[in-house]
């Protein structure tokens, strides 16, 4: 009884936090404009870079796997660039997502600019 | 910090020859997991061979990093502590304190390993980000579990990609797969005697290299700036990075039971 308590207050927690996670972006991070939008070289740079940095986790079609949500989601497409790019920059660490923060500004840019590309399902 | 359930190896060695001592190469073998998005804990194994010596294992280290804030800021602190057993055989420098210096390279091997290090050892590292410069500054505690004061050291670091945005093609000599840059590090004295005076002092230039498969090879000439410190030491290392090492282990068992 226990353990359903706990997985469903996990299960919970996890579904109103990680779609929420574009609406944490403070504002002035919203409201950064992706200064590579439409840009295809950049869109497959990012395509390139998600492979690398991200795919272990979202799946290789961003689909997600396990507690990694997809990426395919209006959520993600719809949102504001600058608050993905804020997601990539700090990473959700209690939920599992690490900050990426080492990669150099224009590459997460790339990655915003894949991210948006995507087909949502 | 690594990614969770990301598990990378890693070759760090380095050569170097003290005056009136042997040429000696010593290699850490690294394996660091990803636990946590903020948590990150590796286990070393060192090593080491001396030219008209010997080659012998020198002992182990456990340590952990743990990122203290969830969000990027300015200056990102990361706190990492380490248990190691070592004997003073060990040549691998991973960090330099106190008043280490060449003479402790000039041992023999029988010697040396009499001398037990068992040490727990804390660092404060400090991260910033600005402009495609990464910038990184480590404090470094150090105290031997029996005996010995507080150790001090210290290591500073920068560097940047040759490129800061991808090329779209898979590359291996893509200028953004290239890091250039120099790193400072040396003792600080104890607690008694705490400064530079009489410490070895190093500068290094750091190149890096990221092969399109995601091995990372990495080279760094090592200069002494002090009198203690030895006058060149050549660090090279090589890591590879499993991800999500435990998703692909139980895949591998189901695959094996299936058949």
């Amino acid at each position: 009884m226990r353990a359903a308590i706990f997985y469903i207050t996990l299960a919970g927690v996890l579904s109103a936090t990680e779609p929420d996670l574009p609406r944490q972006a403070p504002p002035q991070w919203a409201a950064r404009a992706n200064p590579m939008v439409g840009n295809s070289r950049a869109q497959k740079a990012g395509a390139k870079l998600f492979e690398r940095e991200c795919a272990e986790c979202h799946g290789a079609g961003a689909g997600g796997i396990g507690k990694a949500p997809s990426l395919r989601q209006a959520v993600v497409s719809k949102a504001k660039p600058g608050a993905l790019y804020w997601i990539i920059e700090n990473g959700a660490i209690y939920n599992g997502m690490p900050s990426f923060a080492h990669l150099p500004e224009p590459e997460r840019w790339q990655i915003v600019t894949f991210l948006q590309s995507l087909n949502t399902r | 910090m690594e990614e969770p359930g990301n598990l990378e190896f890693a070759a760090k060695s380095i050569t170097g020859q003290p005056p009136g001592g042997n040429r000696f190469f010593a290699v850490a073998d690294e394996f660091e997991y990803g636990v946590q998005a903020w948590w990150t804990t590796e286990v070393y194994l060192d090593g080491q061979a001396t030219n008209n010596d010997g080659a012998i294992f020198t002992g182990f280290r456990w340590e952990n990093r743990l990122r203290v804030l969830p969000h990027e800021h300015w200056i990102n602190p990361v706190f990492y502590f380490e248990f190691e057993d070592i004997s003073g055989a060990d040549k691998t420098l991973l960090e330099v304190v106190d008043h280490d210096s060449k003479s402790d390279l000039i041992l023999s091997n029988a010697e040396a390993r009499q001398e037990k290090q068992r040490e727990l050892e804390a660092k404060l590292i400090l991260s910033s980000y600005f402009k495609g410069w990464t910038i990184a500054e480590n404090f470094i505690a150090e105290k031997n579990v029996v005996h010995a004061p507080f150790e001090f050291g210290y290591a500073l670091g920068v560097s940047r990609p040759l490129a800061l945005a991808a090329r779209p093609e898979r590359c291996n000599l893509c200028p953004e797969n290239f890091q250039i840059g120099v790193e400072m590090y040396g003792g600080l004295g104890t607690h008694d005697d705490f400064g530079v005076h009489g410490t070895s002092q190093y500068v290094a230039p750091v190149m890096a290299w990221t092969l399109a498969n995601g091995t990372m090879l990495g080279v760094s000439p090592g200069f002494g700036l002090t009198g203690p410190s030895t006058g060149f030491l050549l660090r090279l290392g090589v890591s590879y990075e499993v991800a999500q090492i435990g998703r692909k282990a139980r895949n591998l068992f189901r695959a094996g039971g299936n058949q």
